[in-house]
């Protein structure tokens, strides 16, 4: 029954299924695979009884004749989306037991439309990492193999769209946070232009860079959401009033012709294992043979991209995790006074990435040090930019793979480094806050690879179509 | 640059964490091999660069100033593990 949500939704409206058959079905995938996935986080009776009630809500809008492609399709919510009363922790144990008492635009507009939230997926803590092995709830695991990793940090999400679970999920990408985990389980993952979509309700990690986005089985699927989630929202003052086209109608075809796509060089030399090589190497054949027009091009601002993340990245989480003070949420304690008592819940309730990056981002922004490190980044982000803008006179569209390597084995790459490593290839974009997408280029040895596409500022519409005529 | 013990110690400090010792071992190399890795920017030349603080090329936001029913307090309330009274939450005393 899992299919792409395109169908599904033509499914639902000519009756051939309800959504409550659609949210049964992937209730009982999820209560037979989860056990070994862990992709859904605090999945348990209330999760079930509200999707179902969703469900039926949504099938008498469809009754009604109203609604729209996203209405009776069940979708995961990455752990970090508020829910109105439901549990949202971020994975992390300083919000366990937090239920929100409101949800933010992007979750509020899916109810209205009568989208089935089927439960919430499994995060890093707080989004923090590239394996979900920070989530206080343990790893996902990566279902083309059970040893790896599912990437993170919307690890949950893509597992569960590549597994069967869910038809489609919600995720965000701060440095690679969709886009990794898509290629690892072999699924789509679409990360905006950052303002394209409404950051309200969801929690932070880094503000600049934080981008609200979806894991989807196809490009098509992904057009799709992205139509209804996209816009201008008056209570997140960073997204622009452009307009939200129509995304579906610009693919179709799989004809690339007068379509120019750039081969930063950068990228190619970042250790390529050789199947990752080859399969990109196919698909820019195939690119080729569909009539794109390609060329080489040097982008030298690639190899700081890891510096300049980790600064702005922990500078901005130091910031946004001291609302974590343990009075508004968290634990109670017993300390003696109030100081005390932030010590305890925050000691006590983050993981260790997060302390990490809460000391990286304190020590980066103190007197002293603010200028070599925060505005340092701040203007070599300046000079990234620029380098993307002039790329994207010459270009259309930007090709590279999505990560270097397949999903690595859990547990295998406890050296903090080597996992900020894992998003080298996503993070420039993500400097640049111009969108990517993630789509499956093929395997080695049974694990899913991932080719990126990048596109200038809004540009979305002409990544997908690439992305689905590559795909 | 060589992160010092003392300078993870302070760092923690000011960010309200408690650090055992066994931590501060732990940390300690950790940061100093990111910082490494963090201090090759210095090599880029930013002279005359400005900054860019965010890229939405929006400035200064503001929404109408209009009075609209907000949340319940009582809802807020409850997200919170500690007792309250009178609408706030009750907490230790600061000094």
């Amino acid at each position: 029954m899992h299919k792409p949500l395109k169908k599904l939704s033509e499914e639902l409206r000519s009756g051939t299924i309800s959504s409550v058959e659609l949210t049964k079905y992937y209730l009982e995938e999820i209560n037979k695979r989860n056990g070994e996935l862990n992709a859904f986080v605090n999945f348990g009776k209330e999760t079930e009884k509200n999707a179902l009630e969703m469900a039926k809500h949504a099938d008498s809008i469809i009754k009604n004749g109203e609604g729209n492609e996203l209405t009776g399709i069940p979708l995961g919510l990455k752990d970090v989306f508020c829910e109105k009363g439901m549990e949202t922790t971020a994975c992390s144990n300083i919000l366990k037991g937090f239920k929100p008492p409101y949800e933010g635009t992007i979750v509020a507009r899916l109810r209205k439309m009568g989208a089935v939230f089927i439960g919430h997926t499994n995060t890093d803590e707080f989004t923090m990492g590239a394996s979900t092995e920070t989530s206080c709830y343990g790893t996902t695991h990566n279902p083309h193999d059970l040893k790896r990793t599912s990437g993170g940090s919307s690890g949950g999400s893509a597992a569960g769209v590549a597994a069967g679970l869910c038809a489609w999920a919600l995720g965000t990408d701060t440095g690679g946070s969709i886009r990794q985990p898509a290629a690892y389980c072999g699924v789509t993952g679409l990360k905006v232009t950052y303002g394209r979509t409404s950051r309200y309700g969801v929690m932070s990690m880094a503000s600049s860079l934080d981008t609200i986005g979806c894991l989807t089985q196809t490009p098509e699927d992904a057009a799709i959401v992205l139509k209804h989630i996209a816009g201008h929202d008056e209570m997140d003052g960073t997204t622009p009033k452009v307009d939200v086209p129509d995304y579906s109608t610009l693919l179709g075809t799989k004809d690339l012709k007068g379509i120019r796509i750039g081969l930063p060089k950068e990228y190619l030399g970042m250790g390529l294992k050789d199947g990752v090589r080859k399969n990109f190497e196919h698909s820019i054949e195939q690119a080729r043979q569909m009539g794109a027009e390609i060329k080489e091009i040097s982008l030298p601002m690639t190899e700081h991209g890891l510096a300049v993340y980790y600064i702005i990245c922990p500078s901005e989480v130091s910031a946004n995790m001291a609302r974590y003070d343990g009075l508004r949420f968290g634990p109670t304690s017993d300390a003696k006074n109030l100081v005390e008592s932030y010590f305890e819940a925050r000691t006590k309730g983050f993981g260790d990435e997060v302390k990490r990056r809460i000391m990286i981002g304190t020590y980066a922004l103190s007197a002293g040090y603010y200028d070599a490190y925060y505005r340092k980044a701040q203007r070599v982000r300046t000079l990234t930019l620029r380098e993307f803008d002039q790329a994207f006179k010459e270009f259309d569209v930007l090709l590279t793979p999505t990560t270097p390597h397949v999903a690595f084995e859990c547990g295998s790459l406890s050296d903090p480094v080597q996992m900020y490593l894992e998003d080298v290839m996503t993070l420039p974009a993500s400097i640049a806050g111009i969108p990517a997408i993630s789509v499956p280029n093929g395997k080695i040895d049974g694990m899913p690879t991932g080719l990126q596409i990048m596109g200038p500022h809004f540009g979305e519409g002409q990544i997908l179509k690439v992305a689905q005529a590559l795909s | 640059m060589a992160l010092t013990k003392d300078q993870v110690r302070h760092v923690a400090k000011l960010a309200r964490l408690n650090l055992s010792e066994e931590e501060v071992e732990k940390f300690t190399p950790q940061l100093a091999s990111i910082f490494q890795h963090l201090d090759k920017l210095a090599e880029v030349d930013t002279k005359d660069v400005p900054e860019t603080a965010q890229v939405s090329g929006l400035e200064t936001v503001t929404r109408a100033d209009t009075v609209k029913k907000g949340l319940d307090r009582e809802d807020f309330l409850k997200t919170s593990q500690r007792e309250s009274s009178r609408g706030m939450i009750k907490v230790r005393k600061s000094i």
